[in-house]
């Protein structure tokens, strides 16, 4: 039996504040049950959190549950958005990869990063809604003055979930060895020149590459990635 | 408004929240499957008197052999790993290596006996026997293994049926030329190829329903 989510997450975190922000999280407004009002004011950003919570809703912890989807509505979101689906049709594929966490709930492990559980998920939930849509479209009359007429899809959640991604990419970029950490900083962040990376860092421009090449290797696997 | 939706399913699921038990990694699950397999065999050795020092003495065999478990083991893995949703759709390539070097020693042993005696076919009794191993390891282990994979509720359940199909056909195969080791004559191999694609069929069709209809539902 897991311990209560509450300190599960302080417990794992640590107290991290990254992402905060000073944002109230996005479930606060909706606190319930006692775990949830402890766990309300815990950021919980990093992925050991999320996966942890995932764990005590495993035991059958509602609260935790409930503060883990929530938590998940940005990332699949992301996702989504990233897979091509239409601002108009996000929600219809958060609504499918809820269902699916729930159906799937025993197959994720505490010791695997969630993101790359969830995005997994949403990627293909993604993908079905848009050949269904395309199926859809494929059947529908087209109508230029209704088309002129409706007014556009404005992607209000957008500028948060960028905010979020960098918030989850820099810590990505924290984790990195040394090698591949500062390759990311002088080439990606700064911009700068292979010649003048090697310059600043006293590495051969080869070394440089290859540590830019593996860190976006592991960047990948580790924000969206499988294995 | 669709947030209100959306806070609705999530208060309509974690109201509906049960304990779950936390599935096996697919590695364990596998070394599961494969425990049903080795009991399989050793009941058809025993039942049926096979003799596993022919294998040595017969061309092609024992490399067939060999190449058959180790695609059953392989399909096996790959199969348990691509039922877990964050698990790289690339395992389904892990047992095509050794399946073709199945199919290829299969083919050279019978190519190395042309010209022998008895290399066309064989006895109809004997043709019964062979049958009745292949289907009798190949239709329990198949469902033994949907069975396991079915609490995954896998998503790619199409691919993971394919690849639990190549594992079934391939244990199959294995304990075939276990119990009954003997080079393949070419009636043999058009009969094995043909139960082979049979076993993996009946997979993709029935066992990926099977699957498929897991994640149609919501769990109990």
């Amino acid at each position: 039996m897991p311990p209560p989510a509450d300190s599960l997450v302080l417990g794992s975190l640590g107290g991290a504040t990254v992402g905060a922000a000073g944002k109230v999280p996005y479930n606060d407004r909706r606190p319930s049950g006692v775990g949830a009002v402890v766990i309300a004011h815990t950021p919980v950003d990093a992925d050991a959190g999320l996966a942890a919570l995932m764990a005590a809703a495993q035991g059958g912890d509602q609260a935790a549950y409930r503060r883990v989807l929530h938590e998940s509505i940005p990332l699949i979101r992301h996702a989504a958005r990233r897979a091509g689906v239409p601002p108009s049709g996000v929600d219809d594929v958060v609504q499918e990869v809820l269902l699916a966490i729930h159906r799937m709930l025993a197959t994720f492990d505490p010791s695997r990063p969630y993101e790359a559980w969830l995005s997994a998920i949403a990627r293909r939930r993604a993908i079905d809604f848009l050949r269904s849509s395309g199926r859809r479209a494929s059947r529908e009359v087209h109508e230029p003055v209704a088309y002129e007429n409706h007014a556009d899809d404005i992607d209000v959640a957008a500028g948060e979930e960028r905010r979020r991604e960098n918030i989850r990419l820099g810590e990505a970029v924290a984790t990195l060895p040394e090698g591949q950490r500062e390759a990311v900083q002088v080439l990606g962040y700064g911009e700068r020149s292979l010649e003048e990376g090697a310059a600043l860092t006293g590495r051969s421009k080869t070394a440089l590459k290859v540590n830019l090449h593996r860190a976006i290797r592991n960047l990948r696997s580790r924000l969206s990635g499988s294995d | 408004m669709a947030e209100t939706r959306l806070d609705d399913l999530i208060d309509g699921l974690a109201g509906r929240l049960v304990p779950v038990r936390r599935l096996r990694p697919p590695l364990l699950r596998a070394v599961f499957w494969l425990a049903g397999l080795v009991a399989l065999a050793s009941a058809f050795y025993v039942g049926l008197g096979g003799n596993a020092g022919l294998m040595g003495t017969r061309a092609y065999v024992l490399p067939a052999f060999l190449a058959a478990l180790a695609t059953a083991v392989l399909a096996a893995i790959a199969a348990f790993q691509l039922s877990v949703p964050d698990r790289s759709d690339r395992w389904v390539l892990l047992p095509l290596p050794t399946a073709a070097l199945w199919l290829a020693f299969s083919g050279l042993g019978c190519l190395a006996d042309l010209g022998v005696a008895g290399t066309w076919g064989e006895s109809f009794v004997e043709m019964r026997q062979c049958l009745l191993v292949i289907l009798g390891s190949a239709i329990p282990l198949s469902l033994l293994m949907v069975l396991m994979l079915r609490r995954a509720r896998p998503e790619r359940f199409g691919r993971v049926a394919l690849v639990a199909g190549i594992a079934s056909a391939a244990a199959a195969g294995a304990v075939l030329m276990l119990v009954h080791p003997h080079t393949s004559t070419v009636l043999d191999l058009l009969v094995h190829g043909l139960c082979v694609a049979a076993v993996i069929g009946l997979n993709v069709v029935f066992g990926g329903r099977l699957l498929g209809r897991t994640q149609e539902r919501e769990p109990a």
